[in-house]
């Protein structure tokens, strides 16, 4: 296994991009990374990209060949691979990428995530989103992901006294770091007040405790560690790689407060990497809900199970705090383009690690994690960084 | 120089109403959170023998009542709506003779969605200026459909307004207009198709608010005016907060737009809805009072005006026929059952 770098990012702003295509995005955060890593299309090896359903959200499958075509690249004939994992696509992507460096197949591979929601209407969409769950005990029956989420919530509530104000403190912090993230699809603060009042979605879930619909593509360059300095001089290095898989339906679980997919994504990571939980500086987690950032925070292992609405109800986890999490404003606030997401973690990442993250920029931040989550929990991928 | 403008209006509300609260209840929704969101807290409910045809009626012969015009002097008559009764079959002709303009004038129906009336109004104004007609007779006015179940049931509402164009006894000079047009399909409705569809939050930003924004600004950069040298805004109300919000954008405040927001009370009248509007700040409007008016049609495109009133509108006899306060306050709440039947919810065969 070789060491393998990140050595180029690119981003769209997130949100409802009405006058941009599903392939704008795509060539638009595509050509900002490659641009950024100072390659050209006769360097790539390989391109993969991470996007969770495209077929119903646009209509387009067979999008792997797509980014390449229109990132330009048509007749270099690259390799071009789509990975679908619903919303951990990209954090999927991201890993086939990374294995396909350090095996000594490829040295220079680019790596993309896109998602363009907002073609269809709200209740669509989350019927789309649905099918991450288990159709024949979940879907079929009804139940949509704020249900889920919500049966989760209710669940911590019981076993360990969460609030729905702890739950709230996870919005608020989001759109404050959110607020500094130019790229984000809100940009402005909001108060514990609103969130708490906001429409009820699934008790104890409210508006503002759910992740927006979004239209949004990120994108990676990596590459082999021993070749980087050919490209740049701010590499930043992947240490580990780890991915999990659980039960698609929440009442397969061992427990439903806890992802296990996470648990064991996170012990394979902190294994390769040779560190523990303690060691991480920072995280972009996968807050779908308000719920499953407490969930993440505890199952990753920064705080004791059961206490993670504590801690971030103690400021713990702000810009400023013991451990940051969700610099970039999460999936709560940046947008939670799904197929994006896991791409565009690895972008915040990378960014913090490099001081180029703006007014959000975290001091000393020297080791970062991301976890993207697929459905509930039955995929998780994780990934950690470190400044080179 | 050649004052063309506003001769007379009117408008008519049908008085039956539905609160938020009553149609969010059937669903099992919070209507007070409804309220608070869409800014509408009930709206107008046609009778069953009120549609597009009779609220034009009663508009063009309010707008009589108020002014001296003998109706056979009126030359043209537009009426602009997306619930004209009949598919094929002019609604305009049916005011025409009520009112007793027929026969000899130009009578066409407009569509284009919530502007239709507005775009009567133009076509009435450029009329007048060729000198083609004396007086031209623009109604906008709509009995809206909305799905059951669907966040339009919220809004939907009827009612309606006409206003004589002419050259002389002007009340409000129209002084320029201008519109700003686009194929965005952000909300329509088939030919065979009941109920109209919509893109959700497409309807908001990249429809309505980019064309009032751009049809407003290139009105006032064209005439050199600023949001300031307006006493009162009009602009399309489907909700309560497009309006203000669009209003906030551009400049102008809410003290400038409060007078034509109607649409918490009585809802989205459609191709009524700034027509209404407009025809509540001629309600109170004092000679010297510029008005600055900016409709929205989906699909989409919006019409901007810029008016001044002129003392010929004391001499009109405003109170002949009833205010658009008046008619708010004018008023029978009925139930959700009523409601359903009113608006032809209930068939058989």
């Amino acid at each position: 296994m070789r060491d393998v770098a990140v050595i180029g990012v690119g981003l769209t702003k997130f949100g409802e991009l009405w006058d941009k295509s599903f392939r704008q995005l795509i060539a638009e955060a595509g050509s900002k990374a490659i641009l950024d890593a100072k390659i050209e299309g006769k360097d790539i090896d390989a391109m993969y990209v991470g996007s969770m359903s495209s077929g119903r959200f646009v209509d387009q499958e067979h999008i792997g060949a797509l980014v390449a075509e229109v990132s330009g690249f048509s007749s270099l004939h690259i390799p071009a691979t789509r990975v679908e994992g619903a919303c951990a696509s990209g954090g999927l992507a991201v890993r086939e990428g990374y294995l396909s460096v350090a095996s000594g197949m490829n040295d220079v591979v680019v790596v993309g995530g896109v998602e363009k929601m907002n073609d269809v209407g709200g209740g669509e969409a989350t019927e789309i989103l649905a099918t991450a769950s288990d159709q024949e005990w979940e879907a079929f029956f009804g139940v949509t992901f704020p249900g889920i989420y919500a049966m989760i919530a209710t669940r911590h509530m019981y076993e360990f006294g969460t609030t729905k104000e702890e739950l709230a403190q996870v919005a608020v912090k989001n759109h404050a770091n959110g607020a500094l993230n130019p790229y984000a699809q809100y940009q402005s603060p909001i108060s514990l007040e609103s969130v708490l009042k906001a429409t009820t979605v699934a008790y104890p879930l409210g508006l503002m405790d759910c992740s927006p619909v979004s239209d949004g593509a990120a994108s990676i360059v990596l590459c082999a560690a021993d070749k980087v300095k050919k490209y740049t001089d701010k590499p930043v290095k992947i240490i580990a790689s780890g991915q999990a898989s659980d039960t698609l339906a929440l009442h397969g679980r061992r427990d439903i407060c806890t992802l296990d997919a996470t648990v064991y994504a996170a012990k394979m990571a902190y294994k390769q990497a040779g560190i523990s939980a303690k060691d991480i500086d920072f995280a972009e987690v996968h807050d779908c809900f308000t719920i499953a950032e407490i969930c993440a925070i505890e199952d990753l292992g920064f705080v004791e199970k059961g206490k993670g609405g504590q801690a971030i109800a103690n400021h713990l986890t702000t810009l400023d705090g013991q451990i940051p999490i969700n610099t970039s404003g999460g999936l709560k606030a940046k947008g939670h383009p799904v197929g994006a997401t896991g791409v565009a973690q690895i972008v915040e990442l990378t960014l913090q690690l490099r001081g180029e993250a703006g007014k959000r920029q975290i001091k000393d931040a020297k080791r970062g994690l991301a976890h993207n989550v697929g459905g509930s929990g039955a995929t998780c991928v994780i990934h950690i960084l470190e400044a080179m | 120089m050649e004052q063309i403008g506003i001769v007379s209006y009117g408008a008519h509300i049908p008085r039956y109403r539905i609160k938020a609260e009553v149609i969010a209840a059937v669903w099992g929704k919070d209507g007070d959170a409804i309220s608070r969101g869409l800014g509408i807290f009930e709206k107008s409910v046609p009778s069953s023998d009120q549609d597009t045809a009779t609220i034009s009626v009663e508009s063009a012969r309010a707008a009589l009542k108020r002014c001296t015009l003998n109706p056979a002097e009126i030359g043209a008559i537009y009426v602009g709506s997306e619930s004209h009764p009949y598919a094929v079959k002019p609604t305009g002709t049916i005011v025409g003779e009520a009112i007793g303009a027929t026969p000899n004038l130009m009578v066409a129906d407009y569509e284009f969605a919530c502007k239709a009336g507005t775009a009567a109004i133009q076509t009435c104004v450029a009329f007048v200026k060729a000198n083609m007609i004396n007086y031209g007779l623009a109604i906008g006015a709509d009995t809206s459909q909305a799905a059951p179940g669907d966040a339009l049931e919220y809004s939907a509402s009827a009612g309606g307004a006409g206003f004589i164009i002419g050259r002389t006894n002007v009340i409000a000079t129209i002084n320029d207009t201008l519109s700003y047009t686009t194929d965005t399909p952000d909300f329509w409705r088939r030919a065979e198709m009941k109920y109209p569809s919509h893109g959700g939050r497409f309807t908001g930003e990249p429809a309505y608010f980019k064309h009032i924004m751009n049809c407003a600004m290139n009105l006032m950069q064209k005439i050199g005016t600023q949001p300031k040298d307006y006493t009162y805004a009009v602009f399309h109300q489907p909700n309560g907060k497009f309006p203000v919000n669009v209003a906030k954008k551009l400049g102008f405040t809410l003290d400038q737009v409060k007078q034509g927001l109607l649409v918490p009370y009585i809802g989205n009248t459609y191709s009524g809805a700034s027509m209404i509007g407009l025809a509540s700040v001629l309600d109170v409007a004092k000679p010297g009072d510029r008005i600055f008016v900016t409709s929205y049609g989906s699909g989409a495109g919006s019409d901007a005006f810029d008016i001044t009133v002129t003392d010929e509108i004391m001499r009109l006899s405003r109170h002949a026929a009833p205010t658009i306060a008046e008619m708010v306050a004018d008023k029978e709440y009925i139930d959700y059952g009523t409601y359903a039947k009113m608006t032809n919810l209930l068939f058989w065969e």
